[in-house]
């Protein structure tokens, strides 16, 4: 789409900005990346009332233009860059009427940019409730701005807001908040004439962030270095100026439009809902509870919704099977990247739900009163009171999880909180489990209503979380901070979640999810298809040669025939032949060379296991039926011993490996991209694959 | 007197810092020399505490807090 003008949204956090977007947008929006950085970059279109097209540019909440975090870095850059295609027209800045003082911090730097900007004033309904009130058009004078009163959760004044953007003036009109020059007279005098600048405030930003912007070149950033020697300029002397500069004035500002009511308030609902939420005992009850009460709904309302999608692809692979020639491009097609994506398709519920439930926790404020809570006790292991929200999304996936590692300003914290989240056990373990717990733990009941195979479940679920709590202690005794962390964070007001942002969330997360996690499956199934289908040599024809010989017919029924072939030449395929390689490395933890051809292709993604083993056992129809695939790992026989295959300790050993070994493509793809250095990715690979093992051996050897 | 010898109810008026960079942080979120800030409450393990300043609720550990002095 072409659009006829660029809007940033730039505000504080906490103060509705994604609300605003969303009902700008509509669905009409995309996720992409900053050029250079891995920011997500939100954008989406709204209609003017005059026709024209406006591009929204959503650009991360942050309290300042100084960044405490690689999301807020992206804040200045974006508004700063002229060269840039991407530079905005106009910025909307988006400040919470209840907290006008610090919001209005972020907005003078905004204007002091000079670019144009509109004020949308949000939560205008909660103010007047507050008894604050604004002078709304002696605050529009002083500043020189429009200021639009908005209510982005009742979706009011968005029209007035739309008009705004379509009459907003091409040149920036703002009036002057501090005198930004009598900072570092000198400094910002001597980079802008070598710079060719005519804004000293954008001058004064570049003496601070020239060493993590991009669009300086290295000569520029080294004589901007140079300069600050030369004036000996202090950067964080400079901020403080800045800011108490910055607050007289908005103090001087708010003195003469805002009357704020004397009376000390009651006790508000926030305060009475924190006694109970963050009390000694209570608070992590409530916190248990709530997750307890989070995993049960995450299975039983997506058994039912996973049960129909299952159903609905098994209809399909039917179907193309009766409607298709047999033959090896319908068997790619069919059993390989259908069955596949339907192995995908089927987390829908689960994540979705999952997501909604973390959508929910963040938009009502408890989230970040479990970060207070939680902060003692992670830090304790190395971690952040932060890290609990990537934690907890970890169990539905490590993907998304470590990109909200973002929001942790520390390095160290955030590095070791990205190298444990893989240990949470997310859903792409759960059918691996399900299974193999299903083949070995009785379906019986245990102290009246715990029902052992859902304990044995649990206990996965919570030693992964002690697993990642110990592994998270060990990078904290190794790893060496570079900086000193700091835990300063506002507590926003609890509120109702915003339906509409819970079910966007849903939609967002499950797609990309679908995207992501589709185009692995669908690459694996092709080349574990390809693999399994054709052999070294002359081998496939030895086999075909072998039973045509007279005696096979005779003992052998057709079906029983065409197996005998079919598992023989699966020995022998690439996938076969890989499988033998690596068996006596694996015998040890019980696995065959079956078993290894399964691990072998969960290395790309961890939900291949059952789609594998199904094709390996060779199931008739159904590839992706888990009915049938446990069927047939339940009667599967070692060849010399004439036992089962999948014992209770082969089961166990084998969750214990897929409890830790780094089996997915996406995650390290991910963590590469967020640490922008592939040491992490392979410390994180050498340590998971190390872990997943030993506790593979251990569990088979005292099992055994 | 610092901040973090507050005790849950209490309110101070910051007067300065012991901490330059940590100084910068907590006035960006609008603890500035002047302010009034009342402690709310304190974390459930004794860290971090909950204050209010400047009409919002923050949330800081006891270490950040104690590089702020009041009068």
């Amino acid at each position: 789409m072409k659009a006829d003008i660029r809007v940033a949204l730039v505000g504080n956090p906490n103060t509705g900005k994604s609300t605003l977007f969303n009902t700008l947008t509509g669905l009409n929006q995309k996720i992409g990346n900053f050029p250079g950085v891995t920011v997500d970059k939100k954008t989406g279109y709204s209609t003017l009332p005059d026709g024209r097209i406006a591009e929204i540019i959503d650009l991360p909440g942050t309290y300042s233009l100084y960044p405490k975090s690689q999301d807020e870095s992206i804040v200045f850059s974006v508004l700063a860059d002229r060269s840039n295609a991407h530079t905005p027209d106009l910025v909307v800045v988006i400040i919470d009427a209840t907290n006008l003082k610090r919001n209005l911090l972020l907005y003078t730097q905004v204007a002091d940019l000079k670019i144009p900007v509109i004020i949308a004033l949000n939560m205008t309904d909660l103010s007047t409730k507050a008894g604050i009130n604004i002078d709304i058009d002696l605050f529009a004078k002083k500043l020189g701005v429009p200021v639009v009163p908005i209510s982005a959760r009742k979706v009011e004044g968005i029209d007035k807001l739309k008009q705004a953007i379509t009459f907003a003036n091409k040149i920036a009109l703002q009036e002057p908040s501090i005198d930004v020059e009598a900072i570092a007279p000198q400094l910002i005098a001597q980079i802008s004439e070598e710079l060719k600048l005519d804004n000293p405030y954008f001058a004064l930003q570049l003496a601070h962030q020239h060493e993590t912007v991009k669009f300086l070149t290295p000569t520029e950033s080294d004589r901007i270095e140079e300069l600050e020697k030369e004036f000996s300029f202090h950067s964080q002397k400079s901020q403080a100026t800045e800011t108490i500069a910055r607050y007289s004035f908005i103090n001087d500002l708010l003195y003469d439009t805002v009357k704020v009511p004397e009376t000390a308030k009651d006790e508000t609902l926030s305060n009475k809902i924190d006694k109970v939420l963050t009390h000694k005992v209570l608070g992590f009850v409530i916190f248990l509870g709530v997750l307890l009460f989070m995993f049960q709904s995450i299975f039983a309302w997506s058994a039912y919704p996973m049960e129909k999608i299952g159903d609905l692809f098994a209809w399909i692979q039917n179907s193309l099977h009766r409607l298709l020639p047999a033959g090896p491009l319908t068997g790619l097609l069919v059993d390989g990247v259908l069955g596949g994506l339907s192995g995908v398709m089927v987390f829908i519920p689960q994540i979705a739900i999952l997501f909604a439930f973390i959508s929910i926790l963040e938009d009502t404020g408890y989230m970040s009163r479990v970060t207070f809570m939680m902060d003692k006790l992670m830090r304790k292991v190395g971690l952040n009171g932060k890290s609990v929200v990537p934690l907890i999304g970890g169990f539905a996936c490590a993907v998304p999880s470590i990109m909200s590692t973002r929001t942790i300003e520390n390095w160290k914290d955030r590095m070791i909180t990205i190298m444990v989240t893989p240990l949470v056990t997310c859903s792409a373990r759960l059918p691996i489990y399900t299974l193999l717990i299903a083949l070995v733990v009785p379906n019986r009941n245990v102290w009246w209503i715990f029902n052992m195979q859902g304990l044995a479940l649990t206990g996965m679920y919570v030693f992964s979380l002690i697993s990642a709590i110990v592994v998270a202690f060990a990078f904290k005794l190794i790893l060496k901070g570079r900086e000193r962390g700091y835990f300063i964070m506002e507590l926003p007001v609890y509120r109702m979640p915003r339906w509409n942002n819970v079910a966007f969330s849903m939609y967002d997360r499950s797609k990309a999810f679908v995207l992501q996690a589709g185009k692995v499956i669908i690459a694996v199934s092709v080349i574990l298809w390809v693999l399994a289908s054709y052999g070294p040599g002359d081998r496939f024809a030895k086999i075909e040669q072998k039973y045509r010989q007279p005696q096979y017919a005779k003992q052998l029924n057709p079906d029983d025939l065409k197996r005998a072939i079919n598992s023989e030449k699966l020995e022998n395929s690439y996938a076969g032949v890989l499988g033998h390689v690596i068996e006596p490395a694996i015998r040890p933890l019980g696995f065959d060379w079956k078993i290894g051809i399964a691990l072998i292709t969960s290395f790309a993604a961890r939900e291949v296991f059952v789609g594998t083993m199904a094709t390996i056992y060779s199931v008739d129809g159904n590839a992706d039926k888990i009915e049938s695939v446990q069927k047939k790992m339940g009667s599967a026989k070692n060849a010399q011993t004439g036992q089962p295959v999948f014992s209770l300790a082969v089961a166990f050993s084998l969750m214990m490996f897929y409890a830790f070994a780094m089996q997915c493509a996406s995650t390290v793809a991910v963590v590469y991209r967020e640490t922008k250095n592939w040491r992490w990715p392979a410390i994180q690979f050498a340590y998971m694959t190390v872990l997943a093992y030993a506790a593979s051996l251990l569990a088979y050897n005292l099992l055994k | 007197m610092t901040l973090s010898e507050l005790a849950p109810g209490e309110i101070g008026i910051v007067k300065e810092f012991t901490d330059l960079e940590m100084s910068v942080k907590l006035m960006e979120m609008g603890c500035l020399p002047g302010e009034s800030i009342t402690v709310s409450r304190v974390a459930p393990l004794g860290d971090p505490m909950a204050i209010n300043v400047s009409g919002y609720q923050l949330s800081l550990r006891k270490f950040e807090a104690s590089t702020i002095i009041l009068q």
